[in-house]
């Protein structure tokens, strides 16, 4: 093991290789103040450097002694935990099946479609189904939207939430009968409430925002969905150095991704198309480039066939490639109409 | 905060004179190079640069608020809660009570539809007294194709409003809100959104109206990448005017001929490209909005202004708020009146073509399509 790979500053880095201290091994044989006197750094220093090679060398050790490598989940274990977490509906139950349940906690998943099929629709109703009750078979939990574009409506939120309430309660007057202590004491504006909303305008507050978000989620536990409306809108402007976009991009998918291991929580990212040009003609594919495609868990694209709007799952490691309609209404989200008589009655 | 200064955001003094000394001066210089990077540069510990991004993420974050309380806001702060109202019943309630605050509305349509009478209209509300249910305030009109006429929009303002105008001296007050730039090059026009940057504010501008957008960026000859480029600025500097002003901002925009190689599916589609008869001649009356797809992401509202077999219709084809509704209209002396304010509602993409048939303005569309 070199020294190389202390997470030390480049000047102290250069000090210990130049006084000898190549590999972690040579840090051990000896004292802090003989290190702080060969380097002529202080003993405080001495003795970081050294705390920092001990810590290395004890991870290094558990790695080789035990049979298992450490920090490692078998397959089974992280199959049992996938069945447990819960998933977000998206109120349309065709989406829901190709889905597999609804949009994944844990996973980062990227939404993309022409201007007005409804990702921002999408993307509210996703910050108000994760907050359907426990009782209801939901998440229980608060949204964080963060909104590049400007194009979050509050009026249509209240209208998606009133919905949302209505149908919950008439699913709670079926169930009386059985369930007596199931008590819905949300109003519609709670659904508003628990909706927590950052306006950003510049990529660089964009990057901030992700930077932050790992504190203000540890603060508050609840949330559990992360909705970026659009990931594209700031990166598409004013960038000359296109490897510097690539770069932020991928920094920021990083992040995006182990924030929703870490808590738990759903990440959904809207993207606009563009228009690119393969095998002699134009096709329409999602913004950002090649590079991009690769750091989503699922890719989900918005389209028309026909006169119905249907969603394509383009890219996901659990399951198949499938195409299913779905409608927006004046109530948010719902199943398309010609496919399920049920909503024609409302 | 984007541009705030790395020395005011309460580092400890060790380390803000680091970054200081090796040039970096605001968050965005900070975010530009990884953690690794700044290790090296700065030439301090992982854990210091950890930190200190940290911080730096949190101070540069913008405020957050609770959905709630942002309709508690806007509701307080706002007459009519944040929309202007266009007078016409049906579109009014389509759009929960009209054109709202703080975002773009654009306007698409062939020439001599009617979109620059909804703008004329557009600016007499804005500019009337709160007692007639307009809006009080200055209206800045930016009109890059010289078709604003002052004599057509005191006519709409007799015609619609004939209490307000028959009053002496109101038509020269209306009017004198109403003020005019007119920009001939795309220099010219970037320079003057930047003076308005300033003027919204002091002058309580309650409405902006740029007719059009798209005839400067045709009119300098820059096509296809290039040209989508050169708006970037302008996209984002209007949608920040919209919002920061919470002003209704309206574009118009112009139509061209979709052009034969261009379609709008994904490569997973499976398209059954016919070249039948029936798709050529569709393609005389195939219209599609000038100012590409980029260009349409960033407007939170699309009224297409189109004419079916001679009938005239307004449709609502993006709109977060409502169901895509068509709305058959005329032309009267008092501008712009709907004939039926239920609407009806269209199905599927047919929202968004854009028709020109039994339209009586014959226009050459044909030269577009030599690009």
């Amino acid at each position: 093991m070199e020294v190389s790979s202390l997470p030390i500053s480049a000047s102290q880095r250069a000090k210990l290789i130049s006084a000898g201290y190549t590999t972690l091994s040579s840090l051990f044989s000896v004292s802090h103040s003989d290190i702080a006197r060969d380097l002529e750094i202080s003993e405080n220093e001495a003795l970081e450097i050294l705390r920092l090679a001990s810590q290395r060398r004890g991870s290094e050790r558990s790695d080789g002694t035990s049979s298992i490598v450490n920090g490692a989940q078998s397959a089974w274990e992280m199959l049992n935990e996938e069945e447990s977490l819960g998933r977000i509906t998206t109120s349309c139950s065709e989406l829901d099946d190709i889905l597999g349940g609804g949009i994944s906690c844990k996973e980062v998943t990227e939404i993309g479609g022409v201007p007005g099929i409804g990702k921002t629709q999408l993307g509210i109703q996703l910050a108000v189904n994760v907050q359907i009750p426990m009782d209801y078979g939901g998440l229980q939990g608060k949204a964080i939207y963060i909104d590049t574009e400007g194009s979050f409506m509050v009026e249509r939120v209240l209208q998606i939430a009133e919905a949302c309430f209505e149908d919950m309660r008439g699913y709670h007057g079926f169930l009386k009968r059985d369930l007596q202590t199931c008590q819905l004491n949300m109003q519609p504006k709670d659904f508003l409430e628990n909706i927590i909303y950052f306006r950003v305008c510049s990529y660089t507050e964009q990057i901030a925002v992700v930077n932050y978000l790992e504190k203000f989620i540890s603060e508050h536990k609840d949330v559990k969905v992360v909705i970026i409306d659009s990931i594209t809108f700031h990166f598409r402007q004013d960038f000359d150095d296109m490897a510097l976009r690539t770069r932020l991009l991928g920094g920021m998918a990083l992040k995006l991704m182990k924030l929703a291991k870490k808590f738990t929580l759903a990440v959904v990212l809207l993207n606009q198309v563009t228009t690119k040009y393969t095998e002699g003609q134009y096709q329409l594919t999602l913004a950002l480039g090649d590079s991009w495609s690769h750091s989503c868990t699922n890719r989900v694209i918005l389209y028309w066939n026909g006169n119905e709007r249907y969603a394509y799952i383009d890219k996901s490691p659990s399951v198949r490639s499938a195409a299913a309609p779905y409608a927006v209404t004046g109530r948010g989200i719902r199943s398309s109409v010609s496919n399920c008589k049920r909503v024609k009655m409302m | 905060m984007a541009n705030k200064l790395l020395s005011e955001m309460g580092l400890p003094k060790s380390i803000a004179n680091i970054f200081a000394a090796r040039n970096l001066i605001t968050a965005k210089d900070v975010f530009s190079l990884t953690e690794f990077e700044l290790m090296e540069l700065l030439d301090v510990d992982l854990s210091v640069v950890t930190s200190a991004v940290s911080h730096i993420s949190e101070i540069t974050c913008p405020p957050y608020q609770t959905a709630l309380s942002l309709l508690e806001q806007r509701g307080q702060n706002e007459n009519m809660a944040g929309h202007l109202p266009t007078y016409l019943k049906g579109l009014d309630n389509a759009l929960c009570g009209g054109i709202p605050f703080g975002v773009v509305t654009e306007l698409v349509g062939p020439a001599g539809i009617g979109k620059t009478q909804f703008c004329l209209k557009l600016s007499l509300l804005a500019s009337l007294p709160s007692s007639y249910g307009g809006l009080d305030g200055s209206v800045i009109y930016i009109d890059t194709e010289s078709k604003f006429s002052s004599r057509r929009m005191i006519e709409i303002g007799f015609n619609s409003f004939p209490e307000v105008f028959h009053t002496e001296g109101m038509a020269q007050e209306m009017a004198g809100r109403i003020l005019v730039l007119r920009p001939t090059s795309l220099s010219e026009f970037t320079d003057s959104l930047h003076k308005i940057k300033v003027s919204l504010f002091q002058h309580g501008v309650k409405l902006l109206i740029i007719d059009s957008m798209a005839a400067l960026l045709s009119g300098d000859g820059v096509q296809g990448p290039q040209r989508q480029h050169s708006l970037g600025w302008h996209i984002s500097f209007i949608k920040s005017v919209a919002e920061f002003s919470r002003i209704p901002v309206v574009v118009t925009n112009q139509v061209r001929s979709q052009s034969r190689d261009e379609t709008s599916h994904y490569s997973f589609q499976e398209q059954s490209r016919v070249d039948t008869p029936e798709a050529a001649t569709k393609l005389d009356s195939h219209l599609v909005a000038a100012l590409g797809i980029h260009w349409s992401h960033a407007v939170s509202i699309r009224l297409i202004f189109e004419s079916r077999s001679g009938q005239r219709f307004i449709k609502l084809a993006k709109s977060p708020l409502s169901p895509p509704l068509a709305f058959p209209f005329n032309i009267t002396s008092s501008g712009i009146s709907l004939l039926n304010d239920d609407g009806m509602e269209m199905q599927g993409p047919n929202i968004h073509a854009i028709s020109c048939q039994g339209h009586n303005n014959v226009i050459n569309f044909g030269s577009e399509m030599m690009h």
